[in-house]
C-alpha cells in the first residue's frame, strides 16, 4: 500500500498546481488574460463562498471551452510535479476552475466546501472538479464525495477519477482500488489510463477478475483483454491456467494479453502454454508489445 | 432537424430519446418543473435541478441530442411557501450552469399571492442574469391568467422579447403576439393543444414568434409532438419556411439570447466529447450513426440479450 500524502506535502503540491495551471491559462486567456489574474486575487482575498461560485460559472462564459494546448515540456512538468498525472485532456475552462479553486482559501474544511460543489455542478463542472482530487488541500479527506463520483452512471464523471488521475493510487485503500477497477471493466472503460494499475496488483482483485471473466464466459459474454494484466501477477497462485489457456484460444488481443500474462509469470506451466502458441510468443518477444498499446490489435 | 423546446425528459423513457432522434430532434430544453409528487424538502428540489444539469444531459448526449434547460420554481410548488424561500435560495447559483438558457418555467397555477411573490422574484433573476423566461399559464382560468403573467412581467421591467408565454390557445394567442411576446404552443392530447389545430394557427397567423413544444411529461402525452406537427403543417401546405421558424429557428432565437444554445453545438460538435458527454453525429462532417450504448429492443423482438 503506498502511504498517503502527508497534508504539508499536500499543500505545497497544490501551490506547484496552481502555478503551473496558472501559467497554461494566462497563455491560452487571450484578450481574458486581465479578467482572469483580476478573478484569482479576488479570490485569493475573499471569504464569500458566492465569489467562487460566480467565478466557476463565468470560466466558460469567459475563457472558452477549448482544449487546454500543452507541450511536451508542459507534459513533462505536469508528471514531474506529480509521476503519473497526465492534464493532456483537460480543458482551458476545467484548468482555469481548479486554478480558482485552490487559490481560494475559504473559510470552511475543504471536504465540505467541495461537497458542496459537487452536489450542484453540471456535467463539465463534476468533470473538472474531479480531475483535480489530488492538488485540494487535505486530499485525504474527500473520501465520500469522490465515492459518489465512483458511483456515477455517467462515463465521463468516472474516468475523471480513474483516467490519468493519480489520486486513487495515492489515496483508494484496497476495496475502494478493486472497485474501481472492476467498475471500469463493466463499464467498458479501459484499465490501462489507470494511474498505477501494476504498482497497485492484488491477490484479491486478480481472483475478483478471474471470478468475473469465468461469469462472463458462462453468459456467452466475452471479456476486455486488459483484464488479464491485472491477473498476471497472481496467474500461479490463483491456478488460472485454464482461463489462460483458454483466452489464448479467443480474438488476437486477447491471445496477446494471455501471452503477455504468461510471459510475466516464470513457472513451467507457463512457459509450456506459451510454446502451445508459438506466433503469438514470437510477436511478445520482439518487445513492441505491451499493455498500452494492446487495443491497436483489436480489430486483426 | 428540430427543436422541442419544453420537454420533461426525467418522465420519459429511453424509447423515447430514441425515437425523438429519429424524427430529427436535435436539439431539447427541459423546463424545471412539477414532477407530479409534491417535493417537501428543500433538498429534493436541489437534487432534481442538478439532474437537470447533470445526468439528463448525458442521457440526451448518448441519443445524440443535445439537452438544455431553464432553471425555475413552479407555481404548483410556490405555494409551499417554506420550500420556495428555500428552493429561491439555490436558484441564483443553477441559473449560472452550462446550458441554463432561461428562467422558467414559471408563472401561475392557482393565481395565489404566494404564486404572485415568487413569479416577481423570479422574473427580477431573469432580469439580473440576462436570460430569457418561459411562463407556464395556468390551465384554470387561462385567458385572465395568460393577460396577468403579461401585465407583471411587463410591471417588471421585462423587454417581450426575452420572454415566451407558453401553452397558448386560441383564446390567447393574438394578446400575446399583439404584445410582442414568443407564444408558445404544447402539442398535448386533449388538455392542450391540437396539432390539427395548431395548423390552422399557422395558416391564420404565419410563424413569426410561434413556438411549437410538445410539453411532454409525466402524463399520457407525444414526445414527438413537434415531428409529427410539423409533419402535419407540411402536408396541410403550410409553407415550409414557416414550418422551420416555428419548430426550430425562433426557439434557437430566444433561447439563444442567453449565449448557452449555439447551433453549432448539434451541427459541429468536437469528434468526440468527452467532457460534454455528446455522442451525436456530425452533420457537418458528415454524419456519423449516433452511438447508442443501449439500443432499443423492439417490442416484437423475443430476445433479450
Amino acid at each position: 500500500m503506498i502511504e498517503p500524502l502527508h497534508s504539508r506535502a499536500t499543500t505545497a503540491l497544490s501551490l506547484s498546481a496552481t502555478t503551473l495551471l496558472c501559467r497554461w491559462v494566462v497563455r491560452q486567456a487571450a484578450a481574458q488574460e486581465t479578467w482572469f489574474l483580476d478573478a484569482l486575487y479576488r479570490l485569493q482575498t475573499s471569504a464569500d463562498e458566492h465569489t467562487l461560485h460566480l467565478f466557476l460559472g463565468q470560466v466558460p462564459r469567459r475563457l472558452g471551452k477549448a482544449d487546454l494546448e500543452l507541450t511536451p515540456q508542459d507534459l513533462t512538468a505536469a508528471h514531474s510535479l506529480l509521476p503519473g498525472w497526465s492534464p493532456l485532456d483537460w480543458s482551458l475552462d476545467g484548468a482555469a476552475r481548479i486554478a480558482g479553486l485552490l487559490a481560494f482559501p475559504g473559510q470552511r474544511p475543504f471536504a465540505a466546501l467541495f461537497e458542496d460543489l459537487v452536489r450542484t455542478a453540471d456535467a463539465r463542472e463534476l468533470i473538472t472538479l474531479y480531475r483535480g482530487l489530488s492538488f485540494y488541500p487535505e486530499a485525504a479527506s474527500l473520501s465520500a464525495p469522490v465515492g459518489a463520483g465512483l458511483r456515477s452512471n455517467t462515463r465521463a464523471v468516472f474516468e475523471a477519477i480513474a483516467h490519468g488521475n493519480p489520486y486513487p493510487r495515492d489515496h483508494f485503500d484496497l476495496h475502494r482500488w478493486n472497485h474501481m477497477v472492476l467498475k471500469a471493466l463493466f463499464i467498458g472503460s479501459r484499465l490501462s489510463p489507470i494511474v498505477g494499475i501494476d504498482q497497485r496488483h492484488n491477490p484479491e482483485l486478480a481472483r475478483i477478475l478471474l471470478d468475473y471473466a469465468e461469469e462472463r464466459w458462462a453468459a456467452g459474454r466475452g471479456v476486455t483483454p486488459e483484464l488479464w494484466r491485472c491477473v498476471g501477477p497472481c496467474v500461479d497462485a490463483l491456478g488460472a491456467y485454464a482461463a489462460l489457456q483458454r483466452a489464448l484460444a479467443g480474438s488476437p488481443a486477447e491471445r496477446l494479453a494471455a501471452g503477455l500474462a504468461l510471459s510475466q509469470t516464470d513457472t513451467p506451466s507457463a512457459r509450456h502454454l506459451l510454446t502451445s502458441v508459438p506466433e503469438t510468443a514470437a510477436l511478445i518477444g520482439t518487445g513492441r508489445i505491451g499493455w498500452s498499446n494492446l487495443h491497436h490489435y483489436e480489430a486483426i | 432537424m428540430y427543436i422541442d423546446p419544453h420537454a420533461h425528459m426525467v418522465s420519459r423513457t429511453t424509447d423515447d430519446y430514441e425515437a425523438m432522434a429519429a424524427a430529427g430532434v436535435v436539439a431539447l430544453i427541459e423546463p424545471a418543473f412539477w414532477v407530479g409528487q409534491p417535493r417537501t424538502f428543500v433538498g429534493t428540489y436541489v437534487d432534481y435541478l442538478s439532474s437537470l444539469v447533470g445526468w439528463e444531459r448525458f442521457r440526451a448526449g448518448q441519443f445524440g441530442i443535445r439537452h438544455y434547460c431553464t432553471i425555475g420554481l413552479n407555481s404548483k410548488e410556490a405555494n409551499n411557501e417554506a420550500l420556495a424561500e428555500g428552493v429561491m435560495a439555490w436558484l441564483p447559483r443553477f441559473a449560472m450552469k452550462e446550458g441554463v438558457v432561461a428562467i422558467g418555467e414559471i408563472g401561475y397555477d392557482e393565481q395565489t399571492p404566494l404564486e404572485e411573490k415568487y413569479f416577481r422574484a423570479q422574473l427580477a433573476l431573469a432580469k439580473e442574469l440576462a436570460l430569457p423566461v418561459m411562463v407556464h399559464t395556468p390551465h384554470r382560468d387561462k385567458k385572465r391568467g395568460t393577460s396577468r403573467s403579461m401585465d407583471v412581467c411587463e410591471e417588471m421591467g421585462l423587454d417581450p422579447s426575452w420572454v415566451v408565454i407558453d401553452h397558448n390557445n386560441e383564446e390567447t394567442v393574438r394578446e400575446t403576439l399583439d404584445r410582442g411576446y414568443w407564444a408558445g404552443f404544447s402539442i398535448y392530447p386533449s388538455t392542450k393543444m391540437g396539432n390539427a389545430r395548431m395548423v390552422e394557427l399557422l395558416r391564420h397567423y404565419g410563424g413569426d414568434r410561434i413556438i411549437i413544444d410538445s410539453a411532454c411529461d409525466w402524463g399520457i402525452s407525444d414526445c414527438l409532438g413537434v415531428a409529427k406537427t410539423a409533419r402535419l403543417a407540411l402536408a396541410s401546405g403550410i409553407d415550409a419556411q414557416v414550418v422551420r421558424q416555428v419548430t426550430y429557428a425562433n426557439a434557437l432565437c430566444v433561447y439563444g439570447k442567453s449565449g448557452q444554445m449555439h447551433e453549432s453545438d448539434w451541427l459541429d460538435p468536437p469528434e468526440i466529447d468527452q467532457r460534454t458527454l455528446y455522442e451525436g453525429n456530425s452533420i457537418l462532417r458528415g454524419g456519423r450513426e449516433p452511438r447508442i450504448e443501449h439500443p432499443r429492443q423492439a417490442a416484437d423482438d423475443l430476445l433479450i440479450d
